[in-house]
């Protein structure tokens, strides 16, 4: 089996099961409780809050856990968006290609009356700080940005987008679910006044996720409840998770430097491999995207038809076609970058880790060659492109 | 994949009846690329039964795996049973198609109706009689 689909989700490492099994079988108290076997636990989650902020360069009151990066972003959007009403502020910055915990979230706003401006990303799967200079407005409450797309791993200029938003005076939020233990975080050198994190992105446990809030931003309570996170998100902490995610995390980031030049290695010789196939193009830019993505679109085929060939030779991957999502339309990513509805249906998303090697890498190339070509073989569309009754656009 | 019946999954790995018939008497194509499903179905008629028949299939697992059914389905049998084929009776040779899938099991439906119609147009037409 090759797993390729890094971005959807990774396997725990080792570290991150040991520290989950040890604060299991030790530190297995409420942290609320006052007596002993409490304690030892509100000990452990402090360790973690401590050892996930020494990561991001923040403090640990500025860390809050939650179910994961939905949520976390959930959180930072409604906080910023609620508390910039206070002040009459309700315009929000964002972007056309935000993850849906995101974007949905924007929308959901929208309906209570906030104006949302999402900017384009353009061909290359970016926005310029110059772009959201433009956009902020004296009633601007919150610019919110992603560090690096889940889709095609283009990444976005966030310090000086945080320059702007310090300089204008607006919040500025991210959602760093892919850019973490890929990409360097440091909340203070990138302006940074809200990050997300999800555990289960770089080798920690599922269900479980940071909120960076700076000093100076109080994210208001989704849940009624307890006092847990310092009053700010109540239920009982699921200390044996956030264990696990801090030890992942310290790993892929003390790891960072090695596994980035590895893995560069590794998604250039793919994207070279898939670029010999005949009308298929890489989404986004060729070197400004994370180490492990690569992501393409194939012409005359259909994404989920080609996720079904590769899995059947054990090749685990995802596509942006409407057949994968459960909807009609496919992946609002590739729109965003202006590939036509056509050609998006035909996408694939391979995501690598610094596990995978190069004879996998070959091997993925050859199958997604030839699967492409079987698929072609059967596809009306390749006939009428092959035969000239219909243009190719790749 | 769990998402499939291992019938659907049966078909969509060896498809059968894929290809064209160069001088069919009958072809009907429905769906279209930006909606990501193209099916395109080819008949060879003789005296009223449909003695051949093809597809081409741009789509995902499902539309391929209901092509597949779908022309099987029709094969050696009279044109007025293939005009009568439901997308219900593809996905339930097919062991069932998940909810959001179906609708690529009607374009195996609508693709073998167009193309007994296009059928009976060009015959109407060779017979100096007008189809409606
Ligand atoms: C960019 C981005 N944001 C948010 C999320 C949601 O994270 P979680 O699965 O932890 O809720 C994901 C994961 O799919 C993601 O890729
Ligand atoms: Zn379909």
């Amino acid at each position: 089996m090759i797993y390729a689909d890094h971005a959807a989700t990774t396997k725990m490492s080792r570290t991150a099961m040991d520290a989950m099994r040890l604060c299991m079988e030790e530190t297995w108290g409420n942290p609320s409780s006052l007596h002993d076997v409490g304690q030892k636990a509100a000990l452990a989650l402090w360790s973690a809050r401590e050892r996930i902020a020494a990561c991001i360069g923040a403090c640990p009151e500025e860390i809050y856990f939650t179910s994961g990066g939905t949520e976390a972003d959930n959180w930072a959007i409604l906080s910023a968006a609620h508390e910039g009403a206070k002040k009459g502020k309700r315009h929000i910055v964002s972007t056309a290609f935000e993850h849906h915990a995101v974007l949905n979230c924007l929308q959901k706003l929208e309906k209570q009356g906030f104006e949302v401006e999402l900017l384009d990303v353009h061909e290359s799967g970016t926005v310029s700080w110059r772009q959201v200079a433009g956009a902020i407005r004296a009633d601007t409450c919150l610019v919110t940005v992603m560090y690096a797309n889940n889709e095609i791993g283009s990444i976005l200029p966030v310090e000086r987008i945080g320059a702007v938003c310090r300089e204008k005076k607006v919040v500025f939020h991210t959602d760093a679910v892919q850019a973490a233990g890929y990409l360097p975080i440091a909340v203070g050198a990138q302006n940074i006044d809200m990050l997300s994190l999800s555990g289960h992105k770089f080798h920690g446990p599922k269900g479980i996720g940071v909120l960076y809030a700076g000093k100076g931003i109080v994210p208001e309570p989704l849940l009624a409840g307890g006092a847990q996170e310092r009053g700010r998100r109540a239920g009982t902490e699921n200390v044996p998770a956030a264990m696990g995610m801090a030890a992942a995390l310290e790993e892929v980031c003390a790891s960072m430097e090695v596994n980035r030049k590895k893995l560069v290695s590794l998604r250039d010789r793919l994207i070279a491999g898939l670029s010999a196939i005949p009308h298929a193009a890489l989404n986004g830019e060729r070197s400004n995207r994370l180490p492990g993505n690569v992501s393409f679109c194939f012409e005359g085929v259909e994404g989920e038809s080609l996720l079904l060939l590769l899995d059947g030779r054990g090749i685990c991957a995802s596509s942006g076609s409407a057949c994968t999502s459960g909807s009609l339309k496919p992946s609002h990513v590739l729109l965003a970058i202006g590939r036509s509805p056509e050609v998006a249906h035909g996408s694939l998303r391979l995501t690598l880790d610094a596990e995978n090697t190069q004879e996998e890498v070959a091997e993925i190339c050859r199958a997604v060659s030839e699967s492409v070509e079987r698929l072609r073989a059967m596809s009306p569309l390749w006939k009428d492109k092959v035969s000239g009754k219909k243009p190719f656009v790749l | 994949m769990a998402l499939y019946s291992e019938k659907v999954m049966e078909h969509f790995r060896n498809p059968q009846n894929v290809g064209s018939i160069e001088d069919a008497d009958g072809i009907g194509e429905v769906g279209n690329a930006a909606c990501g499903d193209i099916m395109r179905v080819y008949l060879k008629i003789e005296d009223d039964i449909i003695s051949d028949v093809k597809f081409e299939t741009f789509g995902c697992g499902s539309a391929i795996a209901s092509s597949s059914m779908a022309t099987q389905m029709i094969k050696g049998k009279p044109l007025c049973e293939a005009e009568q084929l439901t997308n219900q009776a593809v996905a339930e040779a097919l062991d069932g198609l998940p909810a959001h899938k179906l609708h690529c099991s009607v374009l195996a439906q609508e693709a073998v109706r167009a193309a007994v119609k296009d059928y009976y147009g060009k015959r109407g037409q060779k017979d100096g009689k007008i189809q409606v």
